[in-house]
């Protein structure tokens, strides 16, 4: 008896959890003027930050900022504004963090070029390892000859 | 001899990269404001419970201010309040407060309710402006020079602390000219 009460406490708290999840109204179906638009807006929904999550993009992100800043880029859109210019508008704004795909610059090159890097070392490596092992095979059947 | 250097060099590599990382980690969540050394974006907003008064960036140009946003749905804002009511007796700079993404009636409950330690409230009801100001989080301090230039963002609950060390210096700096 007590461990049913205890579950329905649980679940008093689950759903209490959930309407604060809950709490950013359903979002209007927006409407594009043509299919390219509304492919454009998916995508760059999908490469955009939410900020408030962080690690949701704005497609999947329910957040009110989500939300504004979706509007936001479909005005932009329907505008007739690049997406560069949309990207654009969002770094000025909230800076390259609101990119998922960094710019390659100055203080991006370690993560552009970091695993080209690890790769060619571990080719390096795996090369150096190679000439090791035959060279040391090598000397195995000299020596079983000599045997 | 080689063969047991390297792998150690790398494993201390690793560590010294996950070291980096979790000192970084709890920084993470600051994101740097791209606004910063920008001059402060346009916006042109009615006065809070003066709605017929519009007031706009160039309407604050020539002193330094400090924008501090906060809604009454808040809970850091109303956490921060007596931090900022402390900023504004200190007398030494304006706080102008832009309420955004509330209902009026709710804001004016909530200056009546802690006391109102701003110069003027603004009214972003859209959050639009809040948008051209990058904020992606309540409340949000940004200090601002009389050029009209935002010299310093501060994200979250204000404390004396960021107060001392961030604020009054820049504010003093200022005055001597420099």
């Amino acid at each position: 008896m007590k461990s049913s009460k205890l579950i329905l406490a649980f679940l008093a708290l689950t759903l209490s959890v959930m309407a604060l999840a809950q709490q950013a109204p359903v979002q209007e179906p927006m409407v594009f003027a043509t299919y390219e638009q509304e492919q454009r807006f998916k995508k760059l929904t999908e490469e955009l930050r939410c900020l408030v999550c962080q690690n949701q993009n704005l497609a999947d992100s329910d957040a009110l900022l989500a939300h504004d800043l979706k509007s936001e880029v479909h005005e932009m859109l329907l505008a007739g504004r690049t997406d560069d210019q949309i990207k654009q508008f969002m770094v000025e704004r909230y800076g390259d963090f609101v990119l998922y795909r960094p710019p390659v610059q100055k203080n991006t090159y370690v993560l552009w070029l970091g695993p080209l890097l690890l790769l060619l070392g571990g080719a390096w490596i795996l090369h150096i390892n190679i000439k090791k092992r035959a060279q040391l095979l090598n000397t195995k059947t000299t020596d079983g000859e000599n045997s | 001899m080689n063969s047991r250097i390297l792998p150690l060099a790398a494993f201390l590599l690793l560590l010294g990269l996950l070291l980096v990382g979790l000192r970084i980690a709890d920084k993470k969540t600051q994101i740097p404001s791209p606004l910063i050394d920008k001059p402060v974006p346009a916006f042109d907003l009615p006065v809070l419970g003066k709605a017929e008064q519009r007031m706009s960036a160039e309407s604050f140009l020539g002193k330094p201010y400090v924008v501090n946003f906060w809604g009454s749905w808040c809970v850091t804002c109303r956490a921060e309040h007596p931090v900022i009511t402390e900023l504004s007796r200190m007398g030494v700079v304006d706080i102008v407060g832009l309420n955004f993404r509330d209902e009026e009636q709710d804001a004016m409950a909530w200056l009546r309710r802690f006391g109102d330690p701003y110069s003027v409230s603004l009214v972003d009801y859209d959050g639009r402006t809040s948008i051209d100001f990058g904020v992606y989080a309540a409340p949000e301090t940004f200090l601002v020079d009389a050029s009209g230039k935002i010299v310093f963002k501060h994200l979250g609950e204000m404390t004396m602390e960021v107060i001392e060390t961030e604020i009054l210096p820049r504010l003093a700096s200022m005055e001597s000219g420099s």
